[in-house]
């Protein structure tokens, strides 16, 4: 089934509009970029978009209540809601370092959540 | 009265970046002063990636880009003051500062560098109408309560102003369950990165209003909903345009400002534009040995430019308090704003620095332009020209000029950088 899409490339300020033409899943015809890393763009949002989720995680008895998260590597934009899914059921404790492991193997893609913040114990209050 | 060879004003990247390089060029004695409880400043609350390509190669988030220098901060034994605020610097480089353990404290520094950032624009600063409601934040202070303190500041929201915050900000609350209804910008173009307004905002179906902005405020206790309205060309709202918009949120996003109380009630000329210090190509400001780094100096894109600016402050404070290169101050260059330029960072090219270093000259243009020529020039003489396929103001340039260039123009002349629209010659 032929269809068109409509894309504004990132990869710089010029911001070129492309129009990817598609039979079913294949690419047919990519028009409007001005340089290859157009053509390279359009094609892996079309074929298999990606991208890097951060949010925040619940920490017990930390000196912050939340702590940064990350997903390793880019993960297929369609898993994005369920990525928030899974980062908003988790809690860990203090103290939480840059590059622990917070998720592993999330959704079965292979790619951890990791903390990208340090979150040391919360002192005690009053410490007199 | 302590005595300190450098106080680094602010503990984010700028005040970090300055104070390691400094140390690197000899200078032992070094002091940060930062106002919050840790060091990295606004990247702390800046969870997202997008960080570091340009500085350490790869892509980091906020808090981890800030990791690194905090690190190197670390390593390298340079002692700071947390929850320490300076209240004001002289002329004569004494820093007053107050914190809870010391009280109001003064020190003697030989040497100053101001690294205090920027704040953000408010509702005040635009005057908007309407009452005063809870639920209108600047976008900063929105990111702060939902990635530091795990706050949601309100369930349905409108954005005001498209710069980069406003949009992270709109994709931050959309993946944290908000509906973000929309993001108003008063211009016919957006001053975020293209890929922010893809990635936040087409990702999640958040329409962008251009020539569109909030002409009143409605609610009482809580904020209820913004009028919206058209803009014509001389961005006066368009009354037959006006809609109701209900939200209980408004997040502002429309400028920033660099923080300069105490560089003005130091004496220190500040730039109309930049409303930053001016600055020459050392980063030094009008007053010898105070030195002016990162956005308190002029608003940056990329962390990554704050960083190199800052080692060169660093740099330049080191050589002022080792005495290896303290520049006659009457063998300057102005640098200009010509044609189609808003403004230039630096203003005054010092020729006795010029023996090994070229000189970046960053700017930004006035006006959203296509197939463009940046240039240098020293009356007819073009010192440089670069063809751009597409100029805006969000975007920082740069002309790099080589320092055998600089050295033929004699001093009190003018270093002119301009735009040269389509075949035109200026």
């Amino acid at each position: 089934m032929p269809g068109k899409k409509k894309l504004v490339c990132i990869n710089c300020p010029v911001g070129c509009l492309i129009e990817v033409t598609l039979n079913g899943d294949t690419i047919s015809s990519i028009n409007g970029y001005k340089c290859k890393r157009g053509i390279e763009y359009a094609r892996a949002e079309c074929t298999n978009p990606v991208r890097i989720v951060t949010s925040t995680v619940k920490v017990k008895n930390g000196c912050l209540p939340v702590v940064p998260v990350k997903t390793e590597k880019p993960i297929p934009k369609r898993l994005i809601w369920d990525c928030m899914k899974e980062i908003n059921r988790c809690c860990v404790k203090a103290p939480v370092k840059i590059g622990d492991v917070i998720v592993e193997n999330l959704l079965d893609t292979g790619i951890n959540i990791v903390a990208t913040g340090n979150v040391p114990e919360a002192r005690e209050k009053n410490g007199s | 009265m302590k005595k300190v060879d450098l106080v680094v004003i602010g503990g984010g990247p700028a005040g970090m970046a300055a104070a390691v390089k400094a140390k690197e060029k000899g200078v032992q004695d070094v002091l940060i002063l930062e106002r919050e409880n840790n060091l990295g400043g606004i990247l702390n609350q800046c969870i997202h990636n997008g960080f570091g390509l340009h500085y350490f190669g790869e892509e980091l988030t906020g808090p981890e880009y800030a990791a690194r220098f905090i690190d190197k901060v670390h390593r390298m034994n340079i002692p700071y003051l947390l929850e320490t605020m300076v209240l004001n610097i002289d002329s004569d480089k004494t820093v007053t500062a107050v914190n809870s353990a010391e009280g109001v404290f003064t020190i003697k520094a030989k040497s100053i560098i101001l690294a205090m950032g920027c704040r953000e624009r408010t509702r005040g600063a635009l005057n908007i109408p309407g009452t005063r409601p809870s639920g209108i934040y600047t976008a900063g202070t929105a990111q702060k309560y939902v990635n530091i303190c795990g706050y949601m500041p309100g369930k349905s929201v409108v954005i005001l102003g498209s710069g980069d915050i406003g949009l992270i900000m709109a994709r931050r609350l959309a993946l944290e369950g908000a509906q973000v209804k929309m993001v108003c910008e008063l211009l016919p173009y957006s001053s975020g990165l293209t890929r922010n307004i893809v990635q936040c905002l087409d990702d999640y179906s958040i329409p962008l209003r251009l020539n569109h902005t909030v002409i009143a405020v409605h609610g009482k206790e809580r904020l209820e909903g913004v009028t919206v309205a058209e803009v014509d060309q001389d961005r006066k709202p368009i009354p037959e345009t006006a809609e109701f918009v209900p939200c209980d949120t408004l997040l502002l996003s429309v400028g920033l400002i660099p923080e300069n109380e105490l560089s003005r009630d130091a004496g220190i000329e500040l730039d109309p534009v930049t409303s930053g210090p001016v600055v020459d190509n050392r980063m030094e400001t009008l007053v010898e040995g105070i030195f002016a780094c990162g956005n308190v100096a002029h608003v940056h894109d990329l962390v990554d430019n704050v960083s190199n600016e800052s080692e060169l402050a660093g740099e330049s404070a080191a050589e002022y308090i080792l005495g290896t290169n303290v520049p006659d101050r009457e063998e300057a260059i102005t640098v200009k704003a010509g044609n189609g330029i808003r403004y230039t960072v630096p203003r005054i090219i010092r020729k006795q620095s010029l023996s090994r270093n070229s000189v970046k000259i960053f700017f930004r243009v006035a006006d959203v332009n296509r197939n463009v020529k940046l240039a240098a020039r020293c009356g007819n003489n073009i010192l440089l020209e670069r063809k751009k396929v597409k100029v805006t103001p969000g975007e920082m340039e740069t002309l790099e000029l080589k320092a055998e260039d600089l050295q033929e123009i004699k001093a009190g002349e003018e270093l002119v950088i301009e735009v040269k629209t389509n075949g035109e010659g200026q």
